[in-house]
This record gives structure tokens, C-alpha cells and sequence, in this order.
């Protein structure tokens, strides 16, 4: 069988989703802007995640530094786990992780919300109630998941820093303020601020493949699961390749 | 009243997807105040019909006019404003599940009448909840009543705006014989009340007695037959006879 007829629904797949994503570009800069739905769905979407973000931030701080610290003290440089646990959570551990429990959480939500709307629907419905759909629903979930990533981010690098901090404290006694210091010497612009711009990116492929999946969903309940279902995975992997690209991006930048 | 005016005239509407042909120059009148019924059997593309009336699915060919305004030739503002004149009850209700019953009506009035005073929302939405005897029902969620009264509010969601035609799909499939008795007369009383044309589809034989004034049979995606209740019983014809048996 030769690669490009296995490989087909593949390539389908990507030719519509970047048709959608055209379409997200054109209707998301032309009126009516559905501003109250926005703000809506930026509080559903950063108020549903708070918690599990938050936890599983804090829980990968602080394993994050139990597990490196055997390895620092046969070096001699326990000293530098602060630093070490800073720079790997900011620049990767923090973003990706959230952006993959986004996926998990907000990818699959929007994909069965907007499967089980289409299949029931809704979607035509707020077509015949004088409603552009796909700016009622698309553009104002993913400017929404692109706007709440980032801060869902940030958050979860300061929790992941607090339980690392946590994590020092379980073998030595180290003041809060002397840990805080010693990670933010440790961290340039050069970690944070591409950090930050790739989650924007990581939450627009959430919000966009979300949407994807759901708005085309196929006819029946099983359709709607399976369009939570491959939201996901499909999210996830884009945010891994994003994420590669993000790193050639900015190791390009720094030798300039 | 004059009912000899035709609000819907469709003129050899195709449509076929992929090489599946659904509908073959089919050409149907809705004159004012008629209660039609579209006769025709589970895929038949009664649908898809009333879709491309209201402009969901664009017809391959063939025109369809609407208050004497082709709909396949509107733009986006015009085809709003023929949807503000035009109800569509959908065969699934359609109701936005995560509104209340309150927010489901309001909906359509704010989305196409932007500027609305809340005092008059208020009103539509207490008139329209009485028109189907829901009105204790307006805080709750749509999973929370029944399948009848699922259809009621939906119905009450398309009266809101005081469509001069509602197009039903399947009204009574998926209900109870009784709930479903209770729905057509329901259809008939606001047919009353509000003076509206309808156009109901439907394969439903009881709600083909009770409820039809002219019946248009729609068989192989063509307008097969038509005529009254009685006329079409006593047809001679095998494929009309198919349903009344
Ligand atoms: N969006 C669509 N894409 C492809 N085929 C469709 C679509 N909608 C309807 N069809 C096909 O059109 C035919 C008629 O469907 P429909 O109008 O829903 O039947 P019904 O008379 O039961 O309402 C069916 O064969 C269905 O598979
Ligand atoms: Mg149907």
C-alpha cells in the first residue's frame, strides 16, 4: 500500500482544519463581536481549569525536586537546585504540562459541547435566531482558551515553585525569601518571555482543535465522544510540535 | 384573510449530496393560513427540504421564494430578516442546554431585534410560555422537563418572534401517541391564535388527519401527489396507498 492513500484521511484531516482555522482569522476580525460571550467563556474556561492546574503544578514542583536531589548531593550541588527547578519549570515543564491538562480538560469539554450542540441542533438553531454561529461559538471559545492559557501558566509556575520550595524544605531548612532570590537571579527574559508567548500558541491550538472536532461533528451520541475524545489527542500533539517549533524559534533569536 | 396568496412557492428545487439524490424538481405552494402537511417516509429528505426554505442547505438548483424573495439570492441580512418572519421548530427541539427556559426564549428576540427593552422581553416571554401552558417552567433547564414539554418550550421558543410561517419538522415523532395527540393540537391552536401559515413535515398518519388541510406526498425527492385527507385515501396508486395501510 503505498504511503500517501494510507496516509489520506490524515492529510484531509489537516486540509480542514486549516480551512477552519482561515475561517477563525476572517470572521474573528469582522463584526459583530460577540464581546459578553468572550468574557464569558474566558471565566468558564480559566475558572474550570483553576483547580487541577493548581494542583498538578504543585505536585510537579515538588517531585520535581525530590527526584533531582539525590543526584545534586552526590554532585555537590544541592545548592543549585532552586535555580536548576526554576529555569526547567519556566521555560518547560510549567507550559507544557498546563497546556497538556488544558487539553485534557477544556479541549475535550469544547469538543463535546460543540458535538452535542451540532448533533442535537443548537448550532442550526442560533443560524435560524440571527446568530453567526461560528462567531458565537468558535472565535469567542478560542480567542477565550488563547487568552486564559497564559495566565493559567504563570500561575501554575509560581505554584510548581512554591512545592519545589516545599520540597527543599522536607531535607534542609532554606527561607522562602533566600529560595525566591536564588531562582529569580537564575532567570533571564530570555526564559520567561518566550515561555509566555508559546502558551499563547498552546491555548490557541487547544481552543481551535476544540472547536474543529466539535463543529463537525458526525450525527449520533458515539460521534460526540469521539469528538471530545480526538480533541484531545489531537491538542496534545500539537502542543508538543508547537513546542518544538518554539524551540528552534528562539534559539534562532538568541544567536542573532 | 386572502389564502389564495402563496407566502412559500418552491420551483424545481434539486438537491443531492454526493450521488445521493435527495430531492428532483420538486415544486410545492404554501398559500396564507394553510395548514400543509409534507407526507414522506424516513429519509425521503424532508429535511432537507425545509432546510433549504430556511436556508441552512444552498439547493443545487431550482428557486425558492419566500414572501416573494428567492432565498438561495439573500445575503446574510436579508436571509436574518426572512428568518425573523419564519419559525422553525427543529425535529430534535434544539433547545441550547446549558440556558434556562427563560434564557432559550429570550434567544431569538435579542439576537434579531438588538434593541429591545427588558419590560417587553419580559412580556413575550410570559405570553409565548402561556400560548403553550409552561408558564411554571421558566427557571428550569431543558434537561430537567419532560419530552413534550421539551417540544412545548421549543414551539413557544419559535412563537417568540410572531412568525408569519412556522415550519415544523416531524412535530411528533420520538413522543408518546398522547403526548404527541396533545402536540398536534397544540400546532392547531396556535395556528389559531396567531394566524400562521404552516408547512409540517411529517410521516405521522394520525397527525396527517387530524391536523392537514392539504397533504403533498413527497416520494423518489418529487412531489408525487397531493390533495385532502380523503382524496389521497382513495387513491389508486401503490406508492400513496403505502402510507394510508
Ligand atoms: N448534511 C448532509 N450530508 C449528506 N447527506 C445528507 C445530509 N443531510 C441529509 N442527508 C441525506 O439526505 C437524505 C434525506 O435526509 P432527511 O431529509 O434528513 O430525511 P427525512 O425525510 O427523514 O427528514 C438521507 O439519505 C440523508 O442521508
Ligand atoms: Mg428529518
Amino acid at each position: 500500500m503505498p504511503f500517501f492513500s494510507i496516509q489520506r484521511p490524515i492529510v484531509d484531516e489537516i486540509g480542514s482544519l486549516t480551512r477552519f482555522t482561515l475561517r477563525f482569522f476572517r470572521e474573528a476580525f469582522r463584526p459583530r463581536y460577540e464581546f459578553s460571550e468572550l468574557i464569558h467563556q474566558c471565566f468558564v474556561i480559566g475558572y474550570k481549569s483553576l483547580s487541577l492546574v493548581g494542583l498538578t503544578a504543585f505536585i510537579m514542583g515538588l517531585v520535581l525536586t525530590m527526584q533531582l536531589r539525590p543526584s545534586m548531593v552526590r554532585y555537590g550541588v544541592e545548592a543549585q537546585i532552586p535555580a536548576m527547578v526554576g529555569i526547567a519549570i519556566v521555560r518547560e515543564i510549567g507550559p507544557v504540562i498546563t497546556a497538556l491538562i488544558f487539553a485534557g480538560k477544556i479541549g475535550s469539554s469544547i469538543g463535546a459541547e460543540l458535538g452535542s450542540m451540532r448533533v442535537t441542533e443548537q448550532i442550526d438553531a442560533m443560524e435560524v435566531s440571527g446568530t453567526n454561529p461560528f462567531k458565537f461559538l468558535v472565535v469567542t471559545r478560542t480567542l477565550a482558551a488563547t487568552l486564559m492559557l497564559p495566565v493559567l501558566v504563570v500561575l501554575s509556575d509560581a505554584i510548581s515553585l512554591y512545592g519545589s520550595y516545599l520540597g527543599v524544605n522536607i531535607y534542609e531548612v532554606l527561607s522562602f525569601r533566600l529560595f525566591y532570590t536564588q531562582v529569580i537571579d537564575n532567570l533571564a527574559y530570555y526564559d520567561a518571555v518566550p515561555a509566555f508567548i508559546k502558551s499563547y500558541f498552546f491555548g490557541f491550538a487547544v481552543g481551535i482543535v476544540g472547536c474543529f472536532k466539535g463543529y463537525y461533528s458526525n450525527k449520533g451520541t458515539e460521534g460526540v465522544g469521539r469528538s471530545a475524545n480526538s480533541a484531545v489527542v489531537m491538542a496534545s500533539v500539537f502542543i508538543f510540535i508547537l513546542d518544538l517549533l518554539a524551540v528552534q524559534v528562539t534559539d534562532l533569536l538568541w544567536e542573532l | 384573510m386572502d389564502t389564495t396568496e402563496p407566502v412559500i412557492v418552491i420551483k424545481d428545487l434539486c438537491k443531492a449530496f454526493g450521488s445521493n439524490v435527495v430531492l428532483d424538481h420538486f415544486n410545492l405552494n404554501l398559500y396564507r393560513g394553510e395548514n400543509l402537511v409534507v407526507l414522506g417516509k424516513s429519509g425521503s429528505g424532508k429535511s432537507v427540504l425545509i432546510k433549504c426554505i430556511i436556508g441552512l442547505l444552498r439547493p443545487d438548483s431550482g428557486e425558492i421564494f419566500v414572501f416573494g424573495q428567492n432565498v438561495p439570492e439573500l445575503s446574510y441580512a436579508e436571509l436574518d430578516q426572512m428568518r425573523a418572519r419564519v419559525g422553525f421548530l427543529f425535529q430534535s427541539n434544539a433547545l441550547y442546554d446549558s440556558m434556562t427556559v427563560r434564557e432559550n426564549l429570550e434567544f431569538p428576540l435579542r439576537r434579531h431585534w438588538l434593541h429591545v427593552e427588558q419590560k417587553e422581553v419580559e412580556n413575550l416571554v410570559a405570553e409565548v410560555l402561556e400560548s403553550v401552558g409552561l408558564a411554571h417552567t421558566i427557571d428550569m433547564m431543558p434537561a430537567e422537563l419532560s419530552g413534550g414539554m421539551r417540544k412545548r418550550i421549543a414551539l413557544a421558543r419559535t412563537l417568540i418572534l410572531k412568525p408569519a410561517i412556522i415550519l415544523y419538522d416531524e412535530p411528533t415523532t420520538g413522543l408518546d401517541p398522547i403526548t404527541g395527540m396533545e402536540i398536534i393540537d397544540l400546532i392547531r391552536d396556535i395556528q389559531q391564535q396567531y394566524k400562521t401559515s404552516s408547512l409540517v413535515i411529517s410521516h405521522d398518519m394520525k397527525l396527517v388527519k387530524r391536523a392537514a388541510g392539504r397533504i403533498v406526498m413527497l416520494i423518489d425527492g418529487k412531489c408525487h401527489a397531493q390533495g385532502a385527507y380523503s382524496e389521497l385515501k382513495n387513491s389508486g396508486d401503490p406508492k400513496v396507498r403505502a402510507f394510508f395501510d
